[in-house]
């Protein structure tokens, strides 16, 4: 199993994010995506997920091309962004239902549950989405993830809004998912104890100096 | 395949079950809007008669219209559109789910409120049964077509306008062949060859119109 990009450019509006980008992932290994806000790390996830075209070069899942492979590369890869994609009218429950069935499985209440009380929703298991916490609806969503049994996992930003226990708890579905030989392609600008995970850095635009945090910092007070 | 199409169909009708108010709003227009021509042009019954079939027909494509606007703006919102999107199947496979729960939910409570309304219009049974018929093979072609008006003013701001100034010219000939049957009826000629028309029209649409949605519904997402 192996996820590579070859030369891959991305360009957004006049302005080219980045160009000739060269990676290559293998199961086991996490992909770390690295770079400053606006640098495109949410770009190069949304082209590894095929949701947009790149400029120039392609990515591809065991040499080849994702738009040739399409059927296979989408049994094994799911995409968690911003967007949560939890429908606010329906149950954490029909909810993973629903996610699962759209990836052609089917998956019974008494599979989904145990799941959602691993992400410490027992309480809210029949209680529409829309009277949850921003930080809830991410965990039905992370549950989704976790109940479709995929292999490569790219996540936009995936502790965004989870609390101190939601990141250790993520931290360790990380940590299993790579140790079981799965993928991970994942930004964060939160620390991350990731030990006896192999994890590969990736920076996309110019590396953050110190100097460049205290300039712009400056110029946004300008 | 067929468990994707089917958890796209069963997903928009549990949508539907928890937000009664949002598809019975297109429902009551249509009723209001058909019940207002009686009171409007008098109650000769053969005035009535002679316009029926047109009132009914265009009724049924403003209130098509009112319910379109939502069909995927809500997914594209909360990032559901995203997943289903990902899913290993095509996006026109998606498309044509959407399309016939839209149908389900507003096509097919048309059908079972036009007789209702026929009466109001002084029409005979063979003509109502002709009315239904027509209706039956010309509200596939709204809820067809209109997913493409409403794929490609996706995230556009003034999107319900836009998809009104789109969208119509295309029903214009569901209108033509769906009421003129009623009228071909009315007058004695038979509704034969306009019905065949008609259900030419819908195959047509039933052949391009999802591939050309899923199409719009890609560029939407990019």
């Amino acid at each position: 199993m192996r996820l590579s990009t070859h030369n891959l450019a991305c360009q957004r509006g006049d302005r080219r994010l980045f160009s000739g980008l060269q990676m290559d992932l293998y199961a086991g290994q996490l992909l770390l995506v690295q770079g400053g806000n606006g640098r495109g790390k949410t770009s190069f996830l949304r082209l590894l997920a095929g949701l947009s075209q790149p400029e120039a070069g392609e990515v591809r899942w065991n040499g080849e091309s994702i738009s040739r492979t399409r059927e296979a590369y989408y049994q094994t890869m799911v995409y968690l962004a911003h967007a949560n994609g939890v429908k606010d009218d329906l149950t954490p429950v029909e909810n993973v239902q629903i996610h699962v069935g759209l990836r052609g499985q089917k998956r019974t209440q008494a599979e989904i549950e145990p799941v959602l009380v691993r992400m410490g929703l027992a309480a809210c298991l029949d209680l529409p989405a829309r009277v949850l916490s921003f930080g809830q609806r991410r965990r039905v969503a992370l549950a989704g993830l976790l109940v479709s049994g995929a292999m490569l996992w790219i996540l936009d930003e995936p502790l965004t809004g989870l609390d101190v226990r939601g990141v250790a708890e993520m931290e360790t579905l990380l940590r299993e998912h790579v140790q079981a030989g799965g993928m991970v392609v994942m930004t964060t600008h939160q620390p991350l104890r990731l030990q006896g995970v192999d994890t590969v850095p990736l920076q996309i635009g110019p590396l953050m100096q110190v100097d460049d945090l205290v300039s712009e910092s400056a110029s946004a007070e300008a | 395949m067929w468990r994707f199409l089917i958890t796209v169909i069963r997903r928009d009708l549990l949508l539907a079950a928890r937000r009664k108010g949002d598809w019975l709003t297109s429902q009551f227009f249509f009723v209001m809007v058909v019940s207002l021509f009686p009171l409007g042009i008098g109650a000769d019954p053969e005035q009535l008669r002679r316009v029926a079939g047109g009132v009914l027909w265009v009724a049924a494509l403003l209130a098509s219209l009112l319910s379109l606007q939502r069909l995927y703006a809500d997914d594209h919102r909360d990032g559901s559109l995203e997943q289903m999107l990902l899913s290993p199947q095509p996006a026109l496979i998606l498309a044509l789910g959407k399309a016939t729960a839209h149908w389900l939910i507003f096509g097919l409570p048309l059908l079972v409120i036009a007789p209702l309304l026929g009466l109001q219009f002084a029409l005979p049974p063979d003509v109502i049964g002709t009315l239904v018929i027509s209706l039956a093979i010309g509200t596939p072609i709204l809820s067809l077509l209109g997913g493409v008006g409403a794929a490609l003013t996706l995230g556009l701001r003034g999107g319900g306008t836009l998809l009104t100034l789109l969208i119509l010219p295309l029903y214009v000939p569901a209108l033509i062949f769906g009421a003129g049957a009623v009228d071909g009826i009315l007058a004695g000629m038979g509704a034969e060859a306009q019905l065949s028309l008609l259900g030419a029209f819908m195959g047509l649409c039933l052949l391009l119109a999802p591939w050309v949605t899923g199409a719009a519904l890609r560029v939407s997402v990019d």
